[in-house]
């Protein structure tokens, strides 16, 4: 038995879910789309699944979210929806509930945050309003575990009698005639398509395209659509979306007033507006943003992640020496002990050291989210990335890009619109990660010693420079026309839940996990190879004559309009797809020389022209190993992976040989 | 008058939503239809968007799309 749970953003939806499964819970996306799907089972009913959809306002066809909750809706057809709502604000959550219960599936409806309605002196006569809706409506508190026993024994009796909702007439007048009128002439093509023709009608008076393009109608039936809606128009003296926007708030407001008292302001409200004071205040809100940023940037990767990540590193390299001194002892072979602790262990074990710094971070960030600050942050940094076709939603994936992308790729998660969730992923590899700045501040030395500071600055302001061009490009190209106007709820400030909290960072760690032990697993096995057998597959002490030096050999013609000549240049770059701080590594070791002479031998191989040209490449090609298995995660395809890879590097080739170019002009 | 030039701490009441089609269908669906009344709370530091209460919640818009909004003003 398959129960869909919708509701609006900030309805507490997650929380319930969270309180009806447990941790018994997965993860995946919607097909085709980064939209995800949870999926879980009902606490002490094995057989009942609990699929959670986007959080959406409604279901018109203009976001991915309100079109793949619409189609599995209508496709899949669950044994019934559980509508949460928002009780403090329900004029606005039953907008989405009128349009759910046209869809003809058992339904309940979830009066959540009911505690808090009566605290301020309101209440909710849920009889009446489920008298008025023609579905069962239960009080609850998701938060504080009131009514959810009441709530699981009402769906499941729903789903299991297949009572549909038992009122499907929301409008009057010429509304509902165009709406009847309608619903009759496309009975045959809605029954084909199985989609229920109230719904179907619905959709084609508001104007609706893809139900349009769905039905298959002919032309005469789609005229004669369009004379019932015109007429409609001319009786009501406005237009079809506007009529039903207008007639289905005008039902919820008679409902409401039938069995809703309305505290004036509540506490809750008051509370958030006299918060919002200092942190949205003129002057006070990006003071206090950057406080609050640099806090957790510096007990991320400064403190409390930095000192478990040390830890982890410390524990990693312990086991690498054990495991390395068994096996010499047992007496295998080098090429075995070299693929296990050279290639495996260290690998692997590079990038598990960067789990503490992923769940730190998601602890913060889980934490403001809950508590309804990082709308706050979206409304205040809207602006600046309003011109690149973004919202302020993107402004906080893309600052913790210059933490890490892995985890920054991963909170693009939280921008609501798809549109812009696809531009934030692949615009955050520009934000240069901590990652580089060992490669940044080596090069520095060596070459702009006198001028270290900015060179460094410079790197990161070509960043963020190429990153506007590049989003302002992809907004005409790429994303042309796909509309994603900024209209988003500010929530009342709430105390986030433990449990949320706690089950979001286990998702995460577990999902680093295991992209960990499969992708990055492999990647680094297959750089290890490369770097470890010559072209007839011996195997080599000398990476000089490996297979990978021969790569980097043929690249190097490659990168010859860039100014990097050598080849340990290219072969380097090339380890540097696993981590970017191998990039430094290899090219001690292909050089012979130790971490305290690289400097030295790094001036022998690079002008400072050439350095810097290195330095751009570096800043922008592909991402590392760990970021690209993200970003396929997030797209829930190879192909957004692959793009993201051949992009960033196309537009690194470009940029550092229009460095090197222009700079062999002046120098 | 719209609500981009009904000013901060001002109440009005919306006379028409107009604009492009996505953008007007979602200002619709989020309870901005005629007749509600809405209040503005405040301008970003930035000067915008802006965030409006209506139907006992808050709502953050962008100033061009809240000069499509077109509002009498209430006093009260």
């Amino acid at each position: 038995m398959i129960i869909a749970l919708a509701g609006n953003q900030n309805s507490g939806k997650t929380t319930l879910f969270n309180q009806l499964t447990g941790s018994n819970q997965h993860v995946g996306n919607f097909p085709g789309v980064t939209v995800e799907q949870k999926i879980g089972a009902l606490i002490s009913y094995s057989d009942v699944s609990i699929v959670d959809l986007p959080g959406i306002y409604s279901l018109s066809p203009y976001t991915s979210e309100e079109i793949v909750t619409r189609d599995y809706l209508v496709k899949q057809r669950p044994d019934a929806i559980l509508n949460i709502v928002d009780a403090t604000n329900i004029e606005r959550s039953l907008y989405l509930t009128l349009q759910l219960i046209e869809l003809q599936i058992p339904m309940v409806l979830a009066l959540n945050m009911m505690d808090e309605v009566y605290a301020n002196n309101g209440s909710i006569d849920s009889f009446a309003l489920s008298n008025s809706l023609g579905i069962p409506a239960v009080p609850i508190s998701a938060a504080k575990k009131q009514g959810l026993d009441e709530l699981a024994e009402t769906v499941l009796n729903a789903a299991t009698k297949k009572t549909p909702p038992q009122r499907i007439d929301f409008c009057s007048g010429a509304v509902h005639r165009a709406i009847h009128a309608i619903s009759h002439t496309i009975e045959d093509h809605a029954d084909l398509c199985g989609l229920p023709a109230r719904f179907a009608a619905t959709k084609l008076v508001e104007g609706d395209e893809l139900m349009l393009a769905a039905l298959g109608l002919s032309d005469n039936e789609r005229h004669m659509i369009d004379h019932i809606v015109s007429e409609m128009e001319t009786e009501m003296d406005t237009d079809r979306e506007s009529a039903m926007a207008d007639m289905r708030y005008q039902f919820i407001e008679e409902a409401c007033k039938i069995s809703v008292v309305k505290p004036h302001k509540s506490k809750e409200y008051l509370l958030s507006a006299k918060i919002d004071s200092v942190l949205t205040h003129k002057i006070f809100a990006i003071p206090a943003f950057l406080a609050i940023m640099v806090v957790m940037f510096t007990l991320t990767f400064g403190g409390i992640g930095a000192a478990l990540s040390r830890l982890m590193l410390i524990g990693v390299d312990a086991l690498i020496e054990i495991v390395g001194n068994a096996l010499v002892l047992n007496g295998y072979n080098q090429v075995v002990c070299s693929l296990i602790v050279d290639g495996i262990l260290s690998g692997v074990g590079a990038v598990v050291s960067f789990l503490p710094i992923i769940v730190t971070l998601f602890f913060f960030m889980s934490i403001l989210e809950d508590m309804g600050y990082m709308a706050r942050v979206a409304f205040i940094m809207d602006k600046p990335l309003k011109s690149i076709g973004l919202s302020g939603r993107s402004f906080v994936p893309m600052l913790i890009g210059f933490g890490c992308t892995v985890p920054a790729i991963m909170s693009a998660r939280t921008i609501p619109s798809e549109k812009d969730r696809k531009m934030t992923i692949l615009l955050t590899p520009f934000m240069s990660c901590s990652a580089k700045i060992p490669i940044y501040s080596i090069f520095c030395a060596a070459f702009f010693s006198k001028m270290q500071g900015l060179a460094m600055g410079c790197l990161y302001i070509i960043g963020i420079v190429l990153a506007v061009l590049a989003g302002t490009a992809m907004k005409k190209v790429a994303f042309k026309g796909m509309p994603g106007p900024f209209v988003m709820e500010l929530p009342n400030y709430r105390f986030p839940s433990p449990k949320s909290v706690l089950l979001l960072l286990w998702d995460k760690a577990k999902d680093f996990l295991h992209r960990a032990f499969t992708v990055i697993f492999l990647a680094t096995i297959i750089i290890w190879f490369l770097q470890s057998f010559d072209s007839r597959f011996n195997y080599v002490v000398d990476s000089s004559n490996s297979i990978l030096a021969g790569i980097g050999k043929n690249l190097a013609y490659f990168f010859t309009p860039l100014g990097l000549f050598d080849w340990r240049i290219a072969t380097s770059l090339i380890t540097g797809f696993t981590a970017k701080e191998t990039i430094l590594s290899t090219l001690g070791v292909l050089s012979g020389v130790s971490a305290a002479e690289l400097p030295n031998a790094l001036a022998g191989m690079f002008t400072p022209l050439s350095a810097f040209s290195f330095l751009v490449f570096v800043l922008l090609y592909t991402p590392c190993a760990a970021t690209v298995a993200t970003v396929k995660r997030e797209y829930g395809s190879w192909t957004g992976a692959a793009f993201t890879m051949g992009f960033q590097t196309g537009f690194a080739w470009f940029a550092a040989m229009l460095a090197y170019q222009i700079g062999s002009i002046f120098v | 008058m719209t609500l981009k030039e009904l000013g901060i701490g001002k109440s009005g009441r919306v006379v028409s939503v107009g604009g492009e089609k996505a953008l007007r269908r979602r200002l619709l669906e989020m309870g901005i239809t005629p007749r509600t009344i809405v209040t503005v709370r405040k301008s970003a530091p930035m000067g915008d968007p802006i965030d409006i209460y209506l139907r006992s919640y808050v709502l953050a818009l962008r100033l061009e799309d809240a000069a499509q909004i077109a509002v009498e003003e209430v006093v009260t």
